[in-house]
């Protein structure tokens, strides 16, 4: 078996839900499947490891038990390989929206309308959901939407206009490229005359530059005119100039992404500074049947490990079974000796 | 050893800072909010701080890989620095750094 990625939109029935891809959410697949629980698991980006892929996909980390040194990247790349046999199903891109009593279980629905009823959902969200960051500027939320956008979902919507990006890196740059050709004029903006953005992407702007068909402006964004949600002009400012405006029409500011709980803080659980209190027996919230794990999780001793998440989430899949099957007897069993759960790991 | 620290709503607290301490766990260890969301890492651009008055040109300067995160900085200025990359030491008591914006 390997893991699905669900397409969008769907309704789907399993045992537990997971909100939360990352190494914490990955290994209590694991741990729900040996005692044959299957799993769905709900991540806002679009692939799974969280912080781990988004944050340090290359750098080392030296404390996960029995590996010497790690990188995010290759320990989500080992949990994916280690959860392979429990067949979970991914629905990455996705933000859990909703929660709703659903029998004696639960339903949730994303942001893209998928719906899937559980009889536990896990939450293991970590610092959150990451979502673009939004710049400081003075009236930048009236106009989200309509003039400032924080991705590009339909390039259509920015053919023959004043496009202004703010940036350095990737994005910045890959959507400068990309939307340049169908812009009225493509501007922009950054801090410094140097990019953390690919070299080559780099280099394709500035010949852009060189040939007049884009604007840059090292400078920052003071602060926006326009009426009615509609941008009209970018206020600039640089050592040289001070403050200068510039004609602009749409605004894509790429500052890279932050957590925020997001929805999750509606789903009728307490919360203690944003984190989920949870009984260290069974790493269960207040609510019957709704748990949660790692770094979203707080109580006395807590520490923001990995390899407490683990730990966490062997805990959560004991009571997880006792809700999903009550008529069964939970046997404890080890994968070294137990010729049943090494069937279901597939090496027996 | 102290760290002066100016909030967003411009309140000043004298830290007590230790050697070897990342000014961002400083902050961090005295609750004052900053997110530093990737614990150190040089990942994230969500410790970042404007350094006060000539104290820019007695920090070592930044590497390149803390200029380049800056590109996820908000509001980024000529005196930006990530918290995260300045490590406390003797010639660095007394440091001044103001909190700069968090994203809406």
């Amino acid at each position: 078996m390997t893991e699905k990625v669900a397409a969008p939109g769907g309704f789907h029935k399993t045992d537990v839900v997971i909100i939360g891809a990352g190494p914490i959410g990955l290994f209590a697949v694991f741990e729900l499947g040996l005692l044959d629980l299957k799993a769905h698991l709900i991540d806002i980006l679009d692939r799974p490891g969280g912080q781990c892929t988004e944050l340090y996909p290359e750098k080392p980390i030296y404390d996960i038990p029995g590996l010497v040194e790690v990188t995010g990247q290759g320990l989500t790349d080992r949990l994916m390989d280690q959860i392979k046999p429990f067949g979970a199903t991914l629905h990455v891109g996705q933000m859990a929206e909703s929660l709703e009593k659903a029998g004696d279980g639960w339903r949730i629905t994303t942001d893209a309308e998928t719906q899937i009823e559980a009889r536990v959902v896990v939450i293991a969200a970590g610092g959150g959901s990451f979502t673009p960051k939004k710049p400081p500027i003075p009236g930048i939320e009236s106009y989200e939407n309509t003039s400032v956008f924080y991705a590009v979902r339909k390039m259509d919507r920015f053919s023959d206009k004043i496009v202004v990006i703010a940036g350095g890196g990737d994005s910045a740059l890959d959507w400068a490229l990309n939307l340049q050709p169908i812009a009225k004029r493509l501007v922009l903006v950054h801090h410094r005359d140097g990019f953390r953005a690919a070299p080559d992407s780099v280099n394709k702007m500035r010949a852009l530059v060189a040939e007049g068909k884009m604007e840059f402006h090292v400078a920052s964004i003071k602060s926006l005119r326009g009426a009615e949600g509609q941008l009209q002009g970018v206020v600039l400012n640089n050592k040289e100039r001070g403050d200068y405006e510039i004609p602009g029409e749409m605004l894509l500011p790429f500052f890279g992404l932050t957590m925020k709980l997001g929805p999750v803080a509606n789903f009728g659980i307490n919360l203690h500074e944003n984190l989920i209190p949870v009984d260290t027996s069974k790493f269960e919230s207040n609510v019957p049947g709704l748990f949660a794990i790692g770094d979203i999780n707080t109580y006395p001793g807590k520490l923001k490990l990995i390899l407490s998440g683990f730990h966490e989430g062997a805990l959560m899949a004991q009571q997880a079974f006792r809700y999903c099957r009550p008529d069964e007897k939970l046997r404890f069993q080890y994968t070294t000796s137990s010729s049943s759960l090494q069937k279901k790991l597939g090496v027996a | 050893m102290k760290l002066i620290v100016t909030d967003r709503t411009g309140n000043i607290h004298e830290l007590d800072a230790r050697d070897d301490w990342s000014a961002m766990e400083v902050i961090r260890d005295a609750n004052l909010p900053l997110s530093a969301e990737c614990g150190g890492a040089c990942a994230c651009a969500t410790c970042h701080v404007y350094i006060d008055g000539a104290w820019s040109e007695k920090l070592p300067p930044a590497a390149q890989q803390e200029i380049d995160m800056l590109d996820f900085g908000l509001a980024v200025q000529d005196n930006s620095r990530l918290s995260c990359q300045i490590k406390m030491a003797p010639e660095l008591d007394g440091l001044s750094v103001t909190l700069a914006p968090e994203s809406l």
